[in-house]
């Protein structure tokens, strides 16, 4: 039977891991090529990196840190974050990466989905996708509105309409953030994700607000998410991959073993 | 030495580097020659059969890759390299290599499961091989593809995985062995079965 993933989100900025922490801002909070070794050896089952650097350097810095993760972890991982072009897409592909995610550059210009399975195939397009919740509306029906510039632009696109037609553009995957529920830690936002899991054929990664094991739990038996990405609540060590994975197991839950 | 036959597929460098990380000699190539004198073989891949196919008989790739099969050279499918050793794949309607008598078909859209099968999934042995040779039969391995192999002899079969329908992950032939999944990305039991076939003899 198929297991339900965990997948750990790594933000990295100029080749450090970093979270925004209320208040703060940004603190970097350790070595994303150690991190993702600690994480592999714990069980994680995929890894996401997220570039949010803005400058040139910086995603070279990004690439590097790509090459040295793809060396001693064994595991699927993707990236994304400021990935354009199909040039992008091949350097870090080559450096390692399983899949690319693209957001608001599929926004901008839903072909790079399309070219990027043209050239590298569906199962490594990931679309990466910020939903906001708004009234319903002629424009929005579902109630949902694709969102970018971490929630600050609303584009006027429906998010279950934005997830079929990428889908149909051959995106092998979604990546579904709420930036309603992202940095709550109070739960996923279970109504958009089951939506959008329900209405398309490729898996659905759900995204934004998890803060315990339960929040996992329900959306994966309450939304059916096939993957539930987790940050903060792994990276400041109130829970461990093996912590996260027994509770599941006993909700029933299939998940991997690591033996 | 393994060669890592390179027909201009995806994953080509994650299989090297798992082989490194292992110590093992290996080489991407698309040299016959080359592919001729090495020890062993893997034939790895991502996208899709026809494309592949294609640019397998363009680099005049099909007849050495049957001649290693054919000659007891150690020989490890993966993914799409284990699709296009069968003879024909629904995908692109494309002609294979004929190396283990089945199709590759697609899964059916009817099954209430999201396609591409992508994610963590457990093997049911049918019967032993070296290359499991140690794994915890708890084991998972990683998938990726929308196509699945289905060999014409329930002999060919090695293990079988459950996915709405139940599909052969891996086949084998006596020196030819092929996963569906990706073990250069399924973390200790799939460095070990990589091993494993950096050690195998070739002989079931």
């Amino acid at each position: 039977m198929l297991s339900k993933r965990i997948i750990v989100c790594l933000d990295v900025r100029d080749g450090k891991t970093t979270k925004g922490v209320r208040f703060q801002g940004n603190v970097d909070i350790g070595d994303p090529v150690a991190m993702a070794r600690e994480y592999y050896e714990q069980g994680v089952d995929e890894l996401v990196f997220y570039d949010i650097t803005a400058s040139h350097e910086g995603r070279d810095i990004m690439i590097d840190v790509v090459d040295r993760v793809a060396r001693e972890i064994f595991i699927p991982f993707s990236v994304g974050g400021g990935i354009r072009t199909i040039d992008d897409m091949y350097r870090a592909l080559d450096a390692g990466a399983e899949k690319i995610s693209v957001n608001s550059a599929a926004v901008h210009n839903p072909d790079i989905i399309s070219l990027g399975a043209r050239h590298f195939g569906s199962q490594c397009i990931v679309l990466g996708m910020d939903a906001k919740k708004v009234p319903v509306s002629a424009s929005i029906h579902s109630g949902y509105e694709v969102v970018i510039n971490g929630g600050r632009t609303f584009t006027g696109m429906d998010a279950l309409q934005w997830a079929r037609k990428a889908q149909d553009l051959g995106a092998g995957e979604i990546c579904l953030n709420s930036i309603d529920a992202d940095g709550t830690s109070d739960g996923y936002e279970l109504e958009l994700t089951g939506m959008i899991s329900r209405s398309v054929g490729i898996p659905v990664i759900a995204s934004g607000g998890a803060g315990t094991p339960e929040h996992l739990r329900d959306v994966f038996l309450r939304a059916d998410a096939d993957a539930a990405l987790i940050a903060s609540m792994v990276h400041f060590g109130r829970y461990t991959i093996p912590g996260i994975k027994a509770f599941l197991k006993g909700a029933h839950i299939p998940v991997r073993d690591v033996v | 030495m393994i060669a890592i036959i390179d027909y201009r597929a995806g994953n080509l460098r994650s299989v090297e580097r798992a082989c490194r990380h292992l110590n093992l000699d290996c080489r991407i190539t698309s040299s016959p020659q080359e592919i001729r004198d090495a020890e062993r073989v893997i034939f790895p891949g991502v996208g899709a059969a026809g494309k592949a196919m294609e640019t397998i008989i363009s680099l005049r790739l099909d007849d050495v890759i049957r001649e290693v099969a054919d000659r007891g050279t150690p020989f490890l499918g993966i993914c799409l390299g284990t699709q296009i050793i069968l003879d024909q794949s629904r995908e692109d309607d494309a002609r294979c290599l004929g190396i283990i008598p089945g199709m590759v078909e697609r899964f059916p859209a009817t099954m209430g499961v999201k396609i591409p099968h992508m994610g963590w999934n457990t093997i049911e042995k049918r019967i032993d091989h070296p290359l499991l040779a140690g794994l915890d039969p708890r084991s998972q391995f990683y998938f990726v593809h929308s196509y699945y192999p289905k060999p014409l002899r329930e002999d060919d079969a090695v293990a079988y995985t459950f996915y709405g329908i139940r599909f052969a992950s891996m086949i084998a032939r006596d020196n030819v062995a092929a996963v569906q999944f990706h073990p250069e990305k399924s973390g200790r039991p799939g460095l070990d079965l990589i091993k494993n076939f950096s050690r195998w003899d070739g002989r079931a």
